[in-house]
């Protein structure tokens, strides 16, 4: 049983990490940006919080698949394929939890304002000095909210994992997945201490954001 | 090569247009007068950066800024909100500045005595008065050692009382450390208390620029600009105290008397501003009069302006300003050249030269 909650906090934490170093400069650009397409890049940002897992795992199992260049291209490199593997479970989580890193933390640096980083510039601090020195510690709850819902949202998701990582032992099976192979063994007292467990976690992780408070707050599904 | 402040802009969004061409003395205190919406922010703007000209060149002592970013301009900006960094202390925002400055400018202590800062430090920035805040934003802005302050109306949020007390902070902290300001106001009060010299911007062009007396003299009165024709005028101090607790002042050879002057010394010179409406004419001189500060003086120009008559008046050198009815005007029989008497019901001290 430990096994799928190993792998559950170990695909959350990478993809936490990696969200976070991809959001941090996409959220700041749209928030300071005054380009024309910025809308098309805030639609393809959150399109993951509407299109169905299944569709989302759908396309990324085609694009993994060594048939196309990109999983062909994978598979020349590394020797493995993308789909059904670990790397793949990443790839997919940093694309479906990419709007719960980037929403909480743009708000965060649109609050910051123009004003602030006007004074630090006016103080001698260069762009990514007044990024580092201004923007960040102001945005400190926002990032923690990010950082909080990118996780607990890649620990919770099942129809993205399902499509593009299968149900493999200790590769790709991860705790919602092994309630659903638990419940359709009829194994229902596994099934229920996953279940309970991740209840408890949701619902603490909840608390804890809505505790960080006035991060805007995103539909949770 | 000039060591000025070389301006040559032009800068236009939407219906406002801003169009200059002026050279600025790098040394003193310039303010920037005129009325909302006549560009002075836009100008301080352009100045540090913030903003970029449509075309035109911006040089201070032969460097060319125009293409330069705001934190590689070594001017430091005061805006109209302190803009202090909420997550920092006093100290903090202050060393923000320091490890940030230049070499040569100020030294931390000196700036925190000037301004009184001492028993601010600790504190956090939430915590502080409207004064207090825009004196630590003052400190912060010398303390990375400019060659050019940037003021944007920073007293503008403040109510009167906190602006009266942190006036003579700014005044004192502009001459201690030499560095050359551009005031930017639309209170004639501060420009005649802090000013050398006053550029006048009218939609968004220089309608004056010169030393700040003359240019407080040539100000009409125009409507809804908030402030009164005037003058501003420089006298020595001839006798600090007498025994009924007034100081005598020599203006030009004739003397003023007014209520006893704080923190002057025999000899010294003070800045006063007397208003238009405060000045009285006679055409003798008067007798048996309470009003005791008489000037003589040639009338160099009369204005006839609806009721009112504009008189500008020659006092052997300083000039004046007087405000009275056409009717009295016409009963003296008031004409250029002729000689007469202003009487000056009040006179305000501006500071001290």
């Amino acid at each position: 049983m430990t096994g799928p909650i190993l792998l559950t906090l170990a695909l959350a934490s990478v993809t936490t990490l990696i969200l976070m170093a991809l959001a941090l400069p996409l959220a700041w650009w749209l928030a300071t940006t005054h380009s024309r397409i910025k809308p098309v890049i805030e639609a393809v940002t959150a399109l993951p919080l509407i299109l169905p897992p299944t569709v989302l795992g759908f396309y990324l199992l085609l694009l993994m698949a060594p048939a196309s260049p990109v999983g062909g291209f994978w598979l020349e490199v590394t020797g493995s394929t993308l789909a059904f593997s670990f790397t793949g479970l990443v790839v997919a989580s940093v694309i479906y939890s990419l709007p719960f890193a980037v929403q909480p933390l743009q708000a965060a640096f649109e609050r910051v304002g123009t004003d602030m980083m006007e004074a630090a510039a006016s103080l001698r601090a260069r762009p990514l000095d007044a990024f580092l020195s201004v923007a960040l510690p102001l945005s400190a709850r926002g990032a923690l909210t990010a950082a909080v819902l990118s996780f607990a949202h890649t620990v919770g998701e099942f129809g993205v994992i399902l499509m593009v990582g299968g149900n493999i032992e200790g590769r790709t099976r991860t705790i919602s997945i092994a309630v659903w192979e638990h419940v359709e063994s009829l194994e229902y007292a596994e099934a229920h201490a996953l279940s309970a467990g991740l209840l408890v976690f949701a619902f603490v992780t909840l608390i804890a954001v809505y505790a960080l408070g006035r991060g805007r707050m995103l539909h949770v599904r | 090569m000039s060591a000025d402040l070389v301006l040559n802009l032009a800068y236009r969004r939407g219906d406002f247009a801003l169009e200059l061409d002026a050279s600025i003395p790098p040394a003193g205190v310039t303010g920037v007068f005129g009325p909302s919406g006549a560009g002075k922010t836009t100008l301080l703007r352009l100045i540090a950066g913030f903003d970029r000209p449509d075309r035109g060149r911006i040089v201070f002592d032969g460097e060319d800024w125009t293409g330069l970013p705001p934190s590689r301009r070594p001017v430091g900006t005061v805006f109209q909100a302190p803009r202090l960094f909420p997550h920092l202390s006093v100290r903090g925002n202050l060393d923000y500045a320091v490890k940030r400055a230049a070499a040569g400018g100020p030294a931390f202590a000196d700036v925190v005595e000037a301004l009184d800062l001492a028993s601010l430090l600790d504190r956090r920035v939430q915590t502080l008065s409207g004064g207090e805040a825009q004196r630590v934003a003052l400190g912060r802005a010398l303390m990375t050692a400019p060659r050019l302050l940037l003021l944007d109306e920073p007293l503008a949020a403040l109510d009167a009382d906190r602006k009266a007390a942190i006036l003579p902070y700014l005044g004192t902290a502009l001459k201690r450390f030499a560095i050359p300001a551009l005031y930017v106001s639309h209170s004639i009060d501060e420009m005649a208390r802090l000013a050398d010299r006053i550029l006048v911007l009218r939609d968004g062009r220089a309608a004056a620029f010169g030393p700040a007396g003359a240019v407080i003299e040539g100000l009409d009165p125009a409507p809804g600009e908030g402030f009164e024709a005037g003058v501003i005028v420089e006298a020595k101090v001839a006798e600090a105290a007498n025994a009924y607790g007034l100081s005598r002042l020599d203006l030009a050879g004739q003397t003023l008397t007014v209520p006893g002057l704080d923190g002057v010394s025999e000899g010294g010179v003070v800045r006063l501003r007397i208003r238009a409406r405060d000045v009285a004419i006679a055409a003798q001189r008067p007798e048996g009069l309470s009003i005791r500060n008489v000037i003589e003086a040639s009338l160099l120009e009369r204005r006839d302006q609806g009721v009112h008559a504009d008189l500008l008046l020659d006092a052997g050198g300083p000039h004046l300003r007087a405000r009275i009815t056409r009717e009295s005007a016409d009963a003296l029989g008031l004409a250029e050249g002729q000689t007469v008497f202003a009487l000056i019901k009040t006179v305000s001290l501006e500071g001290l030269v």
